[in-house]
């Protein structure tokens, strides 16, 4: 396997595509911060199924031209002040869901298929407003309508993950979403803490918490990729960061302040 | 024993999912996942507990999908909602306030609210600060709607109303609420002040009992500290 750079596994997402991002926990905060620094915008952001830090990033960084989501906060820190902010303006635009629906949308690319039923949403405005969403009479069952999702078929899904073998297998840990992230998207980056010589996908104990190497485009180590977001077993959240970045992003300005000092950091470690 | 407005609330859901045996609790919800907690330390069978953003095997479910499958399925008996506004006809609001889409403000999003609360039996709707800005007599944008016509697939649907001030019931047939109680301390008036809905009402309703003295013993030297691994901020700010 080659082994990539976090700036050149940045530098394959163009301009002007879709790409699906992980809730908390495997958010790939480093890759994110150098997908910001290549400059790309009118990308159709998806989160699984919500999102926080890195969605309000890109958002603020001008990159999002449409974003799909079933909510965006700083979890207990607060609203997520770019998205927020984004929203009143009408400078992205808005595709709000729920998270099953999400899950349903990326299960149907999972199979190939071409939508997914799902229960609920029926009544809402959610349904309302979202006229890619169809409705249907249940074909077993004339009685009862049924809600159809659109497949969701990203161009590119990227996560932190913590580890890889030579091969390129990720290790998902717990995070079992990722592989259904991964099936549904065209090709999936992923940063890892680090590089393993155990065959993830040979030992029984790690082969079901693997992602194997069929799915992935392309791996760079990023050491603490996630932060000042967790990742399971290896570092907490930092909330002391987060907050700052709550409290600068209320502005434009605060953010881009916030962001350039912490783009600096990133080179600097480079 | 002397407790804060965070116990008592604690207690009062705990109270209210009593005979639930399989429970989960959503993102951003630190009461309704004490109550839960609290509400199986004091049950004599162990009830299975979901909360979500728990990093602790005992309560996360195999990946996020899963809720959702248990949910269709009729596994799940006892979920929480909350919203930014909430209508006498149980409507919940988790979107924002204003002309879809640009609203003036916004809130996070809908989350699965919009499938949970067709599916799960009893959804218990929370609200800790109740005024007429969040009680509201209509919502600006239905995150999701109280209740669905016949040709609409709905086992679920709210059960009850807790807030800073009180309890309500909902009454699924005649869709609206009722006040079962008011919280030690405040008053009908306050309670009518406060809601920009119409629901019924004894006369003199009754008061929300005190939390128990086992109940604070339980919550402060066994709940606290689970609830600190998902929301150590809440955690901080009622167990300082």
């Amino acid at each position: 396997m080659k082994l990539f750079t976090c700036q050149e596994l940045a530098k394959k997402i163009p301009c002007n595509v879709k790409i699906a991002i992980f809730k908390d926990s495997s958010v790939p905060v480093e890759l994110g911060l150098n997908i910001i620094d290549s400059g790309i915008n009118n990308i159709e952001l998806v989160t699984v199924p919500t999102g926080g830090l890195l969605i309000d990033m890109f958002i603020g960084a001008g990159c999002v031209k449409t974003l799909e989501t079933s909510g965006v906060s700083l979890g207990e820190i607060g609203p997520a002040p770019r998205f927020t902010e984004a929203i009143k303006s009408g400078s992205i635009e808005i595709k709000d869901s729920t998270c099953p629906a999400i899950y349903a949308g990326l299960q149907a690319a999972e199979k190939g298929n071409p939508f997914m039923p799902l229960r609920g949403l029926l009544g809402s405005d959610i349904l309302r407003y979202r006229s890619d969403i169809k409705v249907i009479d249940n074909p077993f069952n004339p009685d009862e309508q049924i809600v159809c999702l659109p497949a969701i078929k990203p161009d590119f899904s990227i996560f932190h993950a913590p580890l890889a073998d030579r091969q390129g297998n990720i290790y998902l840990g717990r995070q079992q979403e990722l592989k259904l992230l991964a099936h549904a998207s065209r090709q999936t980056l992923v940063t890892v803490e680090k590089i393993t010589d155990i065959d993830l996908l040979g030992d029984p104990k790690t082969a079901p918490a693997t992602l194997p190497a069929f799915y992935v485009a392309g791996v760079a180590i990023a050491v603490g990729g996630a932060q000042p977001l967790n990742l399971p077993n290896s570092y907490d959240t930092d909330y002391e960061t987060i907050r700052s970045y709550a409290k600068a992003a209320k502005s434009q300005e605060g953010f881009c302040d916030w962001i350039n000092r912490r783009l600096a950091l990133c080179k600097t470690a480079a | 024993m002397q407790y804060n407005i965070q116990e008592l609330l604690i207690a009062t859901i705990a109270d209210l999912i009593k005979p639930s045996n399989t429970i989960a609790v959503g993102v951003l919800s630190p009461i309704p996942g004490s109550a839960a907690l609290l509400s199986d330390y004091q049950a004599k069978e162990k009830k299975k507990l979901y909360i979500l953003g728990s990093d602790n095997p005992d309560f996360r479910p195999d990946h996020g999908v899963e809720i959702f499958d248990l949910a269709g399925q009729g596994r799940i008996d006892t979920f929480f909602l909350s919203g930014g506004q909430i209508d006498g006809s149980a409507n919940i609001n988790l979107t924002g306030v204003g002309p879809y889409p640009t609203q003036h403000t916004r809130w996070s999003g809908s989350f699965g609210s919009a499938y949970l609360y067709f599916l799960v039996p009893k959804v218990i709707l929370f609200r800790e600060r109740h005024t007429r800005q969040t009680l509201v007599d209509s919502v600006d944008f239905i995150s999701s709607p109280g209740s669905s016509p016949n040709q609409v697939y709905r086992p679920g649907g709210p059960s009850h109303l807790v807030t800073n001030l009180c309890v309500f019931d909902f009454n699924k047939d005649k869709n609206h609420f009722s006040l079962k109680t008011i919280h030690p301390g405040h008053t009908l008036e306050e309670v009518l002040d406060n809601t920009a809905f119409d629901f019924e009402h004894h006369p003199k309703p009754e008061i929300t009992k005190f939390p128990t003295p086992s109940m604070l013993t339980l919550l402060r030297e066994e709940v606290s500290s689970k609830i600190r691994e998902i929301y150590p901020n809440f955690a901080a700010k009622v167990w300082p």
